[in-house]
């Protein structure tokens, strides 16, 4: 039986001859690159996919390098940090460009999720897409309290230790847990060295299986665009979308002015404000870790904060912690509390307009609140925007069904 | 470019521009002034340091010798004029008292000063070697408006002299509602060595080495950067005509 093999061109070059007839080489950077078609009109929101990317790159690499330095031991690990500062060459640049790489990570990956959000991406038939990108950003926040707990600084430890307790409120396993998680009875040495092998191993791990499978599942159903259509419905007579171009030259040539840009913002925290006055590097975690001295005032590093004002803004610490959890996982059911008819913000009536312009200014405003004390009126307002928060969502399969929309077009809005 | 994310920038913006200091005592600061980029500064703040603070306090993370190489001193400066008590420039400045001693006769070890200045910030140091003041109850005879209860004597009082702390005491209502007196002002009681201009000079030199060695770096990382943001001008221009030539049929 002769099967009919698709006529595809096969390489000139006798070594990727060679390869390619062992590994699908060229089929792959096909799928994935030089015959992957996204739509034309991107707009700035679909660069932090991109960017995030490079920002894992950084950590990676610099994560690398502060490894062959660091000591994890609570005797040493605060001064084997001063020492990557001062004494290993470039230590110092390799140390602030992963600190400052890891609020960039949260930046471009809140803005990516935003994007999503505006542009209703996430509807059918990219929910799994989603779900695989909200885990990702769950371990990513795990990657990043693992790791700020390395410097072993007064925050360090003290932040470790306000959101360790919180399994404590869980009833009956609550205490167990809490020794289960720390490996003894308060944080200690123990504690640093079971986060270290987190931080480094098993969670960036789960982080590049998480990322690979995200970009799988992004290919295997094709991007999404600021007008929420799909570009596969109207393909020329060669089979390929109409809107579409490639992904490679065309839109790796604007990611690379994308991530130039992105670096010269990155660097110039990097190199001239690297602890962003205080909220990059807080301030307190220049002193050693002092179990016996509270901070007067304990703050999470400012990617926290929103989910922190939810927090502190319950009385009961279970109903606090348990309204955190649902906080960092209610995005997750968005593709099914969304019933709107159509993607895009673009197409959308003014109920969600105006619902998301809301569900940002409480995102950012319970962000600003988990930075100053819980007290008086911080923990009003705190109550306010996390029911606001909340409403966004619980809300959502209401509103959007009641929401007016405008028709959509048949082909993508594009101006040269 | 999206109206929207213009808009969301400036509103991150709005943000207030420092987190602040976790501030002890809650008396008024005043600005420290000093400037880590003043090398004859940092020299003084460094024969300050040396001759009144090191006694006590280490800088357990500084070496003697990239001192000397970032204030543009010789090593055989540095071993004459500074370095006290340590046998190579190589080692780092650590304090002359034992520190089990120190513990002992203070309560608790003088803290180390290597980072002192990014911990808590140049303006509170400042205001802190300025805020001692006469408390005839503290066992070294002084307290701190800064840093009440301190349990640092005043080291610098030849120089300072001493002062006396004026408080203003609550109305009658207001004290019975639990005010506390509020600090007014200080008052001389006896002059030291130096004027209070030049003790003031004193002080901010010392707070400026402090700063310097919070971050050796700072002036480095400065330099580098800008040539760093150089080239990634001159790429992005070409990377913008790449991406120009490549999309210009694209309609």
């Amino acid at each position: 039986m002769a099967t009919v093999e698709p006529e595809v061109a096969r390489p000139q070059n006798s070594f990727i001859r060679w390869i390619d007839d062992r590994f699908p080489l060229l089929e792959t950077l096909r799928y994935h690159a030089t015959e992957y078609y996204a739509s034309k009109n991107f707009n700035i929101w679909y660069v932090f996919g991109v960017l995030s990317l490079v920002v894992l790159v950084i950590q990676l690499v610099t994560g690398i390098f502060l490894t062959m330095n660091y000591k994890p031991s609570s005797t040493e690990a605060f001064a084997s940090v001063e020492y990557i500062m001062r004494d290993v060459d470039f230590g110092w640049l390799i140390r602030y460009m992963h600190s400052t790489g890891a609020s960039f990570f949260f930046i471009v990956v809140y803005l990516h999720m935003f994007r999503a959000m505006l542009y209703g991406s996430y509807k059918k038939p990219r929910e799994l897409l989603w779900i695989i990108g909200m885990l990702i950003f769950l371990v990513l926040m795990a990657e990043a309290f693992a790791g700020y707990l390395l410097p072993w600084g007064q925050m360090s430890y003290w932040g470790a230790q306000v959101i360790i307790s919180l399994f404590g409120a869980i009833p009956f396993i609550g205490d167990g847990l809490v020794e289960y998680i720390k490996g003894d009875y308060s944080i200690s040495d123990i504690t640093l060295n079971r986060f270290f092998a987190l931080h480094v191993v098993l969670l960036p791990l789960a982080l590049i299986g998480l990322v690979f499978v995200h970009i799988v599942a992004l290919h295997h159903v094709g991007s999404s665009n600021p007008d929420g259509i799909e570009i596969k419905d109207y393909k020329g007579a060669d089979g390929v979308p109409v809107d579409g171009v490639p992904f490679h030259p065309y839109h790796t040539s604007k990611d690379l002015v994308a991530i130039i840009i992105f670096l010269m913002i990155f660097t110039g925290v990097v190199f001239f404000a690297p602890d962003m006055g205080g909220y990059f590097l807080e301030h307190a975690n220049f002193e050693p870790a002092n179990t016996m001295v509270t901070p007067e005032h304990i703050a999470p590093v400012w990617y926290f904060t929103p989910f922190y004002a939810i927090l502190r803004a319950v009385p009961n610490k279970l109903w606090g912690a348990i309204l955190m959890g649902a906080a960092v996982f209610l995005p997750l059911f968005l593709p099914w509390l969304d019933r709107s008819r159509v993607r895009s913000i673009r197409y959308r009536g003014w109920i969600y307009r105006t619902s998301l312009g809301l569900f940002v200014i409480s995102f950012f405003a319970l962000g600003w609140l988990g930075l100053q004390p819980a007290e008086g009126v911080y923990v009003v307002l705190a109550r306010v925007f996390s029911v606001i928060y909340f409403a966004f969502f619980l809300l959502m399969p209401y509103y959007t069904t009641i929401d007016k929309t405008k028709p959509v077009p048949e082909r993508v809005v594009y101006y040269v | 470019m999206s109206r929207l994310f213009v808009t969301l920038i400036a509103l991150s913006l709005l943000v207030p521009g420092s987190h602040v200091f976790a501030a002890a005592g809650g008396a008024e600061m005043e600005p420290a002034g000093n400037d880590v980029g003043n090398i004859a500064s940092l020299q003084r703040g460094a024969r300050n340091f040396m001759n009144y603070c090191a006694g006590c306090h280490s800088a357990k993370y500084v070496r003697y010798n990239s001192v000397a190489k970032d204030l543009g001193l010789t090593e055989d400066q540095v071993v004459e004029n500074l370095m006290f008590n340590a046998e190579k420039t190589f080692e780092t400045i650590q304090a002359s008292m034992p520190l089990d001693s120190a513990a002992r006769w203070f309560g608790q070890p003088p803290p180390d000063m290597s980072l002192m200045a990014r911990a808590r910030g140049t303006d509170y140091i400042f205001n802190f070697l300025k805020g001692f003041y006469l408390d005839s109850e503290s066992p070294t005879g002084v307290d701190n408006l800064h840093l009440g209860g301190t349990s640092m004597p005043h080291v610098l009082w030849e120089l300072q002299g001493y002062q006396r702390a004026v408080f203003e005491e609550p109305d009658r209502q207001a004290a019975e509602a639990g005010a506390e007196p509020v600090f007014s002002h200080f008052e001389s009681v006896s002059s030291g060595a130096l004027s209070p201009e030049d003790y003031d000079a004193f002080v901010r030199d010392t707070v400026n080495f402090l700063e310097y060695i919070s971050e050796p770096v700072r002036g480095t990382r400065r330099v580098m950067g800008v040539w760093v943001l150089m080239f990634l001008t001159v790429f992005l221009i070409i990377a913008n005509m790449l991406k120009n030539q490549i999309w210009k049929d694209v309609s």
